[in-house]
C-alpha cells in the first residue's frame, strides 16, 4: 500500500518540476493526470481510510475540518466575487476620488467603509487584496481587511442577540475594532515597508476580454485562497478536537490570564465572525472585557485567517502583521472594557 | 497544476457543494440558514469551471504556437499551483466520508453551554408535551421548572457517558458550523435503560425534577429529567439544536 500511496505524490513534485521548464517534452506526469490518479487512488481506497477515521478524535476532527471549510466557502466565494470585480470592473480613479488623497485620513475611511460588506473574514481578505492591486494605499486596505469582518450589520447584530443583557457589549465591540483598525492602517503607514508586503500576483489579463480576465481571478482566488483556507481549516479542526477545554477553567480565575488565554482562544478556534459573539456568551465564567477581547481579536486574527493572509500578501508580511494585531488588539479590548464595561 | 486540472478540482468542489446542500449532508456540518448560500456558491464554482475549461480551449484553439504563454503564466501564480492541491482534501472528507455530526466524544469534553432564555412562552396543553432539550433545560434550570411541573414532557437527544459513566442526554446547539458547536446536558435519573451506548439518540418521556448537577468541565448547570419511558430513535433530520438562531 505503502508504494501505491506514493505514486500521485510522486506525480505532483514532476508536475510541478515541470512547470518552469515547459519546454520539455510534456510526456511526463502532468497535473491532470496526477489529479485523476490521486482520485481514482482516493476512492479504491475508500474502505481503509473510513476506517483510519472511525476513532472518535479523527470523527471529531474530519467534522470540524468539514465544517470549517463548507462554512467558510460561500464567503470566500461571495469575497472572490467582489475582488474580481473590483479587479476588472472598477477604475483605478474610482478609488482615487472615493478615498480621501491624505492616507492618514484615508485609514479611518476605509475602516468605516468596512461596515458595508455584509460576511464574515473570508470574505474580506480576497477584497483586500483586490484593493491593494487596484492602488488604494495599502494602509487604508488593511484598516478595511480588519474592520470588516467585525463591524458589518449582521455581525453587530448577533452580538446584540448573543448579548441581551448588555447592549454595550455591541458598541464596545464597535469601538474597539474600528480603534485597532484605523490603529493598524496608521502604524502600516508610519512603519510599514513595501518590500514587506508581496503585491499580490496576478495573472496579467491585459489581451483579455473583460469575461476571461473576471473568470480568470475567479480561478486564481479560490484556488489561492481555497488552499490555505484549507490549511487554516485543519490547524482548527486539529487544536479543537485535542485540546482539553478544561484548562479555561483556571484561566478565568485571574483576570490578566483571563483575556490572555480568551484572545489565544479566539486564535485557536477559527470561528466565523458571525457566530463568535455566541461562543463568547456562553463563556460566562469569564469577565465581559475578557469576552470582549475574544470578539476583537477573532475576526482579526485566527488560524485561517493568517494562513490566508500569508498567501495573499506573502510570508514576511502576515509575520509581522498578525503578532502586531493580535497585540494591539488585545489592547483595544482591554482599554474598551476598562471605560465601557 | 494547471488550469484543467483546476478547473476540474472546482467543478467537484461545486457539485460537493450542490451535492450537501440539495440532500440533508449539509445539516451535519452547518446551520441551516446556510444552505441557500451553498448552493449559490456551488453554482458559481461550477460556472467558474466552466467558464476556466471554456476560455482554456479557446485559447488552445487560437494557436498552437502560444504554449509557453501558458509556461509564462504559471511562473507568475507561484504558491498557487502546489497549495490548490489541498482542496482535494475536502472533497474527499465530504464524498467519501461524510463524518458524522458531532457526537458524545465533542459533548463530554466541553462544558454544557446552556443560557438564561429571554422568555418563557406558554406551553400548549399536549400531553406528553414535546419540548427541544434546550428549552426544557432552560426553563428547568432558570425558570426553577414553574412552567413544566405536573407536565410530562419528550424529548429527543443523543447519550453522552461521561468519564465516570454518568450518562447524560445530549444535544448540540450550534449558532453558524460544528466548530462552534456546544453541548446542552440533561442528566438522568428515574427509569433509565439498563444498557446506554454513546451515541445513540433516545427519545425520553419524564417528567421535571428540582434536582440539578454541575457539569464537571466548565460547572454549568445541568437539571435532571425523572425518565418515566425511554425508546430508541433515529437521528432527527437536523441534529443540531439551532433555537439560538431564532
Amino acid at each position: 500500500m505503502a508504494i501505491t500511496k506514493a505514486a500521485p505524490r510522486d506525480g505532483d513534485t514532476h508536475a510541478d518540476a515541470a512547470a518552469p521548464a515547459p519546454d520539455e517534452e510534456p510526456r511526463r506526469l502532468t497535473s491532470p493526470l496526477a489529479l485523476t490518479l490521486l482520485l481514482l487512488l482516493l476512492v479504491l481506497l475508500q474502505s481503509p481510510i473510513r476506517r483510519a477515521l472511525s476513532a472518535p478524535v479523527m470523527q471529531s476532527w474530519t467534522t470540524v475540518f468539514v465544517a470549517v471549510v463548507i462554512q467558510a466557502l460561500p464567503f470566500l466565494v461571495l469575497g472572490v466575487l467582489l475582488s474580481a470585480a473590483i479587479a476588472v470592473y472598477v477604475p483605478p480613479s474610482f478609488f482615487a476620488r472615493a478615498l480621501p488623497s491624505r492616507p492618514a485620513l484615508a485609514v479611518p475611511v476605509a475602516g468605516m467603509a468596512g461596515a458595508v460588506l455584509p460576511g464574515c473574514e473570508c470574505a474580506s481578505v480576497p477584497v483586500a487584496g483586490a484593493l491593494v492591486r487596484r492602488g488604494v494605499t495599502p494602509a487604508a486596505a488593511l484598516a478595511f481587511l480588519l474592520s470588516a469582518p467585525a463591524i458589518n450589520p449582521i455581525v453587530l447584530t448577533a452580538t446584540a442577540v448573543a448579548f441581551p443583557r448588555n447592549p454595550e457589549m455591541v458598541l464596545g465591540r464597535f469601538v474597539a475594532s474600528l480603534l485597532v483598525a484605523c490603529a493598524m492602517g496608521w502604524l502600516w503607514q508610519r512603519v510599514g515597508r513595501t518590500d514587506w508586503m508581496r503585491p499580490p500576483a496576478h495573472a496579467h489579463h491585459e489581451g483579455q476580454t473583460k469575461g476571461a480576465a473576471f473568470w480568470d481571478s475567479v480561478r486564481h482566488d479560490v484556488m489561492h485562497a481555497g488552499g490555505f483556507l484549507v490549511v487554516g481549516a485543519m490547524a482548527a479542526a486539529t487544536l479543537k478536537a485535542v485540546a482539553p477545554e478544561s484548562w479555561l477553567r483556571t484561566a478565568a480565575g485571574n483576570p490578566v490570564v483571563a483575556v490572555l488565554a480568551l484572545a489565544l482562544l479566539a486564535v485557536i478556534l477559527s470561528i466565523c465572525s458571525e457566530a463568535d459573539a455566541f461562543v463568547a456568551a456562553s463563556l460566562t465564567q469569564f469577565s465581559l472585557t475578557a469576552r470582549l477581547a475574544f470578539l476583537v481579536v477573532g475576526p482579526m486574527i485566527d488560524l485561517k485567517l493568517f494562513a490566508m493572509q500569508a498567501g495573499t500578501f506573502g510570508r514576511a508580511f502576515a509575520l509581522r502583521f498578525a503578532p502586531m494585531t493580535f497585540v494591539l488588539a488585545i489592547a483595544s479590548a482591554v482599554l474598551t472594557g476598562a471605560v465601557l464595561l | 497544476m494547471n488550469r484543467q486540472s483546476q478547473a476540474a478540482v472546482l467543478f467537484l468542489l461545486g457539485a460537493a457543494l450542490l451535492h450537501a446542500g440539495t440532500t440533508d449532508l449539509y445539516l451535519r456540518y452547518v446551520k441551516a440558514g446556510l444552505q441557500p448560500l451553498l448552493l449559490a456558491s456551488g453554482a458559481v464554482l461550477i460556472v467558474a469551471a466552466l467558464a476556466t475549461a471554456w476560455y482554456e480551449w479557446r485559447r488552445g484553439r487560437k494557436g498552437h504556437g502560444e504554449a509557453p504563454d501558458e509556461g509564462h503564466g504559471e511562473k507568475h501564480s507561484h504558491p498557487e499551483p502546489r497549495i490548490s492541491w489541498l482542496l482535494v482534501l475536502p472533497l474527499l472528507a465530504l464524498i467519501l466520508v461524510a463524518p458524522p455530526a458531532l457526537g458524545s466524544y465533542s459533548a463530554t469534553r466541553t462544558g454544557t453551554a446552556l443560557q438564561e432564555p429571554l422568555a418563557y412562552p406558554a406551553l400548549p396543553a399536549t400531553d406528553p408535551l414535546p419540548l427541544g432539550l434546550v428549552d426544557y433545560a432552560g426553563r428547568a434550570v432558570y425558570d426553577h421548572g414553574r412552567t413544566l411541573e405536573g407536565r410530562r414532557v419528550r424529548l429527543t437527544g443523543f447519550i453522552a457517558l461521561d468519564h465516570d459513566g454518568t450518562p447524560y442526554l445530549v444535544r448540540m446547539a450550534l449558532n453558524c458550523c460544528a466548530a462552534d458547536a456546544q453541548p446542552v446536558k440533561v442528566a438522568l435519573t428515574g427509569a433509565i435503560p439498563p444498557v446506554l451506548q454513546p451515541d445513540t439518540w433516545l427519545t425520553v418521556t419524564g417528567t421535571y425534577t428540582p434536582r440539578r448537577t454541575r457539569d464537571p468541565v466548565n460547572n454549568g448547570p445541568i437539571p435532571y429529567l425523572k425518565i418515566t419511558s425511554a425508546a430508541p430513535t433515529p437521528e432527527p433530520r437536523d441534529p443540531y439544536d439551532e433555537s439560538y438562531n431564532n
